[in-house]
Formats: C-alpha cells, structure tokens, sequence
C-alpha cells in the first residue's frame, strides 16, 4: 500500500503544526469561532451534539495492521474505546477533546494518516472500491489513481473554499462497488477498445436533498488528461457554483441549472488552456505510484481445501457464514473476508478498540497485514487462505463480527444520527436495532435475499438513503422524529443489477414505533409476489411500486401516518 | 499609514480601497491613490486614466478577461473577498496570473485573514491588505506554512512529480522499486 516518503511526511507534519497553532489561537480567544469553524472542519473536527466529532480519513478504504492498532489506541486514548466507520469511508470519533485535538492528529501523522479535508467545502477523501487489487472482476487497479487523486487534491490552494463539500469516487471494476454514480464527480478506470488506458467521467451525482445519477460528461479521457480535466471540472464550478444558498450549493445543481450539455462546454473550454500544461500526468508518475500497490507475494494454492470442505460440509453455520462474508479472490486458494459489522445491537459501523485491535491481528496472521473499509461499514481482510477460514470464523465469532448477513436485510447502512449528530432530524441507530431485532431468524433473513436497507437522520444522506432498496429517511415535523420510506433504490453494485437509481418514495411518513412493522409488511408483499430467484429489488424493479404502497398503507391506521 | 504585506515583506501603503455607493461616481472618489471596483473603471475608463493614481479591484463574480486589455495601464490589480469563505478570489487571481498574463502587484482585500495567505499567494497574490483587526505579523508567519506542495500553481506551476525524482522510502528498499516497475 503507499507509503508517505519525505514530501507527504513534511506536508502532513506541517499540517499537524499549522493546526496546532490555529487552536492555540482559537482557544485564547485570538481566532473566533466563526473564523476557526472551517479551519477545524478541513481538519476532521465538527462539534457535535455531545462532544466535537473527528473524522479521520482512510483514503480509499486501504489500511495497514498498524494504522488499525492506531485507530484502536486512539479510541481507548482520546475517546470511549469505539469508533464508527462511515460511507465515506472514513472512521468517527464522537468524545473527543477539542483540547485533545492537535495530539490525535499528531498519533495520526506517526502512522502515516491524516484528518485532512474530512469535512469543509473543499475535495473530501477520495473513495474507491473495498476489493481494489483482489477482486475477480477488475478491469484496472484503482488506488494508483486514487492516490494520485488525494495528494492533487491536499491542499489545492484554488479549490480548498468551494461553493460545498465535493466528493469524488473511483471504480475500476466491473461491478460498480464505489456508487461511483453518486457523487460529485464519479471516475470510472477502464481500457478502450484499442486497450488504452482512461477513464470515463461523470459529473454532477449527489445524494442530499436533490438525489442525482451523475452525467458522463467524458466517455473516454485518456489517463494522462485525468488531473488536468478535474482541475477545469472544479474551476468552472469554483466560479459559477452557487454561493447564495447552500442546499443549491452543490456542483449537481450548476450542472441541472446550465444543463450537461452546457456545463460540458463550460469544462471543455476551460480545459483548452491547461491540457498538456505540466498537471499532465507523466508515465513515469503511474508507474511510481502503482509501484506501492504490488501484489502481495501470494503462495501457489489449490483452489480447493480439504480441511475447508470438510468444514463446510459438516458446519451448517459456517457454511452460512462463507456464504454471506467470504467474497471470490482473483488468487487460487485465496479469499477476501467481510467482517460484519452489523450485529444486532450494535450501531451500524462501530468497532470497539478490542475489536480494530482484532482484526488487525488476523489481517496478519491470515493476510498480509491489509484491511479494507467498505461504504455499506464493514470491514474486510484482503488476503485470506482457503484452509485458515474455518479458524478465522471461530475467532471473528468470538469478537462479535462473525454475523452471517453480509447483503442482507439486517446487513443496514446507517448514519449516526440524532444520537450523536447535531445535524440530524431523527435517531437512526434505534431504528436500525428495531428492524434487527425483527429480523431475527437467520434461516428467514437468508430466505429473504440480498436486500439493501440504508437509513439516514437527516437530509444530508450519509446513510445513503436514497440508494437503498428501501431507503429510510428521518424527518422532524413538529419536534417529532418520523421516517419516510423509499424503495427502489440501487447504489450501482450487482445486489441491483448495476444499475444506479434512486428510490421513490413511497408515502406519508411513519413514526418510529411502526418501522418494524412498514418493514415487515414490504418484505411480506415481497415474498409473496416473487418469482423463483427474485430479490427484492427485482421485485420492485418488476411490478412498480403499487403493490408495496398498497399493502402498507392499507395495514395502516389513519392516525399513525403523517401527511408528508 | 495602514500597513499591508508585500513581496513577503510589511510596508506602509496609501492605496485607498473605494467601494462607491449606487449613485456615486468618478467626481466622488477620495483624493489620492484608489482602488476602484471592475464597474466602475469600465464606465468611465477614460477619466480615470486622466485622473491618474488609480488601479482596478475585481469581485469574484467579475470575469477577469473584462480587466484584460486594461492591464498595460494599471499599477496594481485587487481581488475583493466578501468572506473569506468565498473562494471564488482563488480562480479569479489564478486566471489574471496565468491566462491573462498579470505581471504587476495583485493584491487580496476584503476579509483577508492570516489562515488563508498561503493559498493566496500560492494562485498568485504577492500582496495582502489584511483584515484592519488582524495581526500582520501572524499573516506573515502564515506565508511560511508550508515548505512543499503536491500540485502545481501560479507560484510554481510544477506539480511535485515533474520537480525531481520522489525517493522511494527507503523502508520498502530500492530494489523492490524496480522490481516492480518491471513486473
């Protein structure tokens, strides 16, 4: 994986010091809070309902053994012996000091990680896919490129006050695992017919209060043009973003206002002056960077384990478990693992110290001391060998992350929520344990299928609610919390076809008492209208969304439903 | 005499900043030199070269190539930021340096804090009317906080990779470097 050589270390050490000094300031009074505000935010820190938050990136969702035990330290050290990985990626602390702050990202910078531009109207951490590198399906690696991407972005001086956030993702698979198409600019790696290498380019995706599947506004850049033809991207929207109201803020917006078209010409004009200039991306440049992503130096294996064979046959719950966790691996006699980080009864994407600590451990004992993160809050260990799953199974069930429901209807994508976020409109944790807990029976959640729920506590979608085969999203209407539903959403991977779509909703609101219950009334719609092999979403995809509306509202009582 | 930084240095200036209220024109500006808005020098362009001592300031919704074919004629450019927050000032400065070929003093007003000098000098300002309540010192000190840069801009607008050979950390070994470049 990279390695910080003497530029990222003095930039990052640099960075800790220049923070350091603006808190210093800030906490004698020197820097207000309206002024220090964006500076903490571009270091990770927002303050939140409890406490400030820290958002700690994990540039494309690769870590090392060693950041992990970090990650860990600085959860027992600073903060109540937890974090929360989230759907961008990126891992939350929700106790920390302010005072503590600088030091956190001192630890951060000893293990080669950062905070840098986690939050704050600047490019966030770029995100990729979790199985870069491993997965059967790769078309082209996508971390050179991602890494190339973060260290273009840290610090740009001309793009760290945009209009908004901006967000972009890589994907270099066929499968789209990444929701490339939801963000602002969502980056395709990809060959041509003629084998060359290059990118497909879209603009303008987004969640938030105006979901959109980003345009392509490029269908085939080659490599070399990538950082010139994002530096035009973001210039345009620099100047003609909108300023005056930040719910029409985002580069989506621009992009609907002047049209694709228009915005297309906009880039294409801009870019005439800095194609070819000396942001063109040298071979040289590719090749040094794909240099830190070696495969590892894989055994030659049988494919197929005895041992392991003789376990699945005799262990129906590990077999259940290889079923759902244990994902295809481009290595004879390898797999990749996906820790569940989705027992009931936890919230979604939290990991104790112990936990990180863990798996670390067997990322080096089973792997080669990698770990990924996922958007739906897993965590995954790249580089398992066939004949030591059946022992990791045991030890990952010990530590509580062995739940068999990967893709599964408990297997829930949520935000924190009115919990811990000052942001929020309503709780999403309890909403999440709710529907766990009614889903309760294995063998009947496996029986259900691949089924994506996403729920976020507000407007902002950080539980990507509007890709969700069923989306939940809290809303406040008089001080109440109540959740609309959606259905039909589909964040680009397999578990929808591929395809990227945003769910409609499906009615008046619900309170949070009967969540279980409108859940329950779709999966039953669900299982008895499916055809042999049907998920979910095919189902949805298939019959619309009548039948489901019809069967929860006619359950419902008058008084439990809002008007939305 | 307010204090500003220039060229990395803390000098006294005279340069009057004039933001002329609806009604106001060119008889109404102060004696001495000003500063006035892209409007207003576009209006009356040739008064203001006859009044002499006068330079152009820009808004970050101004096109800069509208201030283009007046460069010869003026002794400084400025870029005005509302709020600091506002970024637009970042592309407009880029873009009179180095599509417009601005080689004279370009100067940031406004709410210009000492946190934000060093990306401004980075996309070309080489002058800094801080914010009157704000510490000139501690904006100097600013310019200085970063020793490298990743990606290119006006100040050298070379991106890292082109400058020099990065060095491969040495914990991973040189060997392996070419290696792998030849697998």
């Amino acid at each position: 994986m990279y390695r910080y050589d003497t530029i990222d270390r003095t930039l990052v050490n640099e960075r800790v010091e220049q923070y350091r000094d603006q808190l210093t300031r800030h906490l004698a009074g020197e820097l207000s809070e309206d002024e220090f505000r964006p500076l903490r935010l571009q270091n990770g820190l927002y303050i939140q309902r409890h406490a400030p938050m820290l958002r700690v990136a994990i540039p494309y969702g690769l870590l090392s053994a060693k950041q992990l035990r970090m990650l860990a330290h600085i959860a027992r050290k600073y903060d109540r012996g937890f974090g929360h990985f989230t759907t961008r990626q990126n891992i939350q602390y929700n106790w920390p000091k302010l005072e503590d702050s600088a030091d956190i990202l001192a630890d951060l910078a000893s293990v080669e990680m950062h905070a840098i531009q986690t939050s704050g109207n600047c490019v966030r951490n770029i995100t990729s896919d979790e199985f870069a590198g491993i997965a059967p399906d790769e078309i082209v690696d996508p971390r050179p490129l991602s890494e190339i991407l973060r260290q273009w972005s840290t610090f740009h001086p001309e793009f760290a006050f945009l209009p908004r956030k901006f967000k972009i993702a890589v994907n270099g698979a066929a499968e789209d695992r990444a929701a490339t198409a939801f963000h602002d600019i969502g980056i395709y790696v990809l060959r041509n017919f003629e084998g060359e290498l290059g990118v497909r380019v879209l603009v303008g995706g987004g969640m938030g209060r105006t979901p959109i599947i980003g345009h392509v506004i490029r269908d085939f850049l080659p490599w070399k043009h990538v950082l010139t033809y994002i530096e035009a991207i973001l210039r345009v929207y620099n100047r003609h973003g909108r300023r005056d109201n930040m719910y029409k803020a985002r580069i989506k917006i621009l992009v609907k206002a002047l049209g694709p078209e228009e915005f297309t010409r906009q880039v294409e004009e801009e870019w005439v002056h800095v194609k070819d200039g000396p942001g063109t991306l040298t071979r040289e440049e590719l090749d040094r960077v794909t240099a830190y992503f070696p495969a590892p130096e894989y055994e030659t294996l049988a494919d197929v384990d005895a041992g392991h064979e003789q376990h699945l046959a005799e262990n129906a719950a590990f077999a259940r478990w290889v079923g759902r966790s244990v994902r295809p691996h481009r290595i004879a006699g390898y797999r990749s693992v996906v820790l569940s980080l989705k027992k009931t009864g936890v919230p979604p994407g939290d990991a104790t110290a112990e936990q990180m600590e863990a798996v670390a451990d067997w990322s080096e004992r089973f792997g080669f001391g990698e770990i990924r993160v996922s958007h739906e809050q897993n965590l995954i260990l790249s580089d398992v060998r066939v004949s030591d799953l059946h022992t990791l199974w045991l030890e990952a069930k010990t530590a509580g992350l062995a739940t068999p429901n990967i893709g599964l209807i408990t297997d829930i994508i949520a935000c924190p929520g009115g919990d811990f976020c000052s942001l929020a409109n309503a709780k999403s944790i309890p909403i999440a344990e709710a529907i766990q807990r009614r889903f309760d029976d294995l063998d009947y959640i496996h029986d259900i299928g691949e089924l994506n729920i996403n729920i976020s506590g507000c407007m902002n979608s950080c539980g990507h609610h509007h890709a969700g085969h069923i989306g939940i999203l809290g809303v406040d209407k008089d001080g109440e919390e109540w959740y609309q539903v959606s259905i039909g959403g589909a964040d680009g991977s397999s578990a929808g076809h591929g395809r990227s779509a945003i769910g409609k909703v499906i009615g008046p609101s619900f309170k949070a008492e009967a969540m279980p219950d409108v859940i329950s009334t779709l999966v039953d719609t669900f299982v008895e209208l499916r055809d042999e092999g049907e998920r979910f979403i095919d189902v949805v995809d298939r019959l619309g969304q009548a039948p489901f509306k019809a069967r929860v509202y006619a359950s419902r009582q008058e008084k439990e439903v809002l008007d939305a | 005499m307010p204090e500003i930084i220039r060229k990395g240095a803390v000098v006294q200036d005279d340069w009057q900043v004039v933001r002329p209220e609806a009604g106001q024109g060119v008889n109404d500006l102060p004696p001495g030199h000003v500063i006035v808005p892209l409007g207003l020098w576009l209006a009356n362009t040739e008064a203001l070269i006859a009044r002499g001592n006068v330079a152009v300031w820009l808004a970050g919704t101004d096109d800069p190539a509208l201030v283009a074919p007046w460069l010869e004629r003026l002794p400084l450019v400025a870029v005005d930021f509302p709020k600091f927050t506002d970024g637009r000032g970042y592309s407009v400065a880029y873009l009179l340096r180095s599509r417009f070929g601005w080689r004279g003093e370009l100067r940031a007003i406004g709410d210009v804090l000492p946190d934000q000098v060093f990306y401004m000098q980075r996309v070309g300002f080489d002058a800094f009317a801080v914010r009157s309540d704000r510490s000139v010192a501690t904006a100097l000190r600013a310019l200085k906080t970063f020793s490298d840069a990743y990606q290119g801009s006006w100040d050298n607008p070379v991106p890292a990779f082109r400058r020099e050979p990065r060095p491969w950390p040495e914990s991973l070994g040189q060997d392996s470097l070419k290696a792998r470049q030849q697998a």
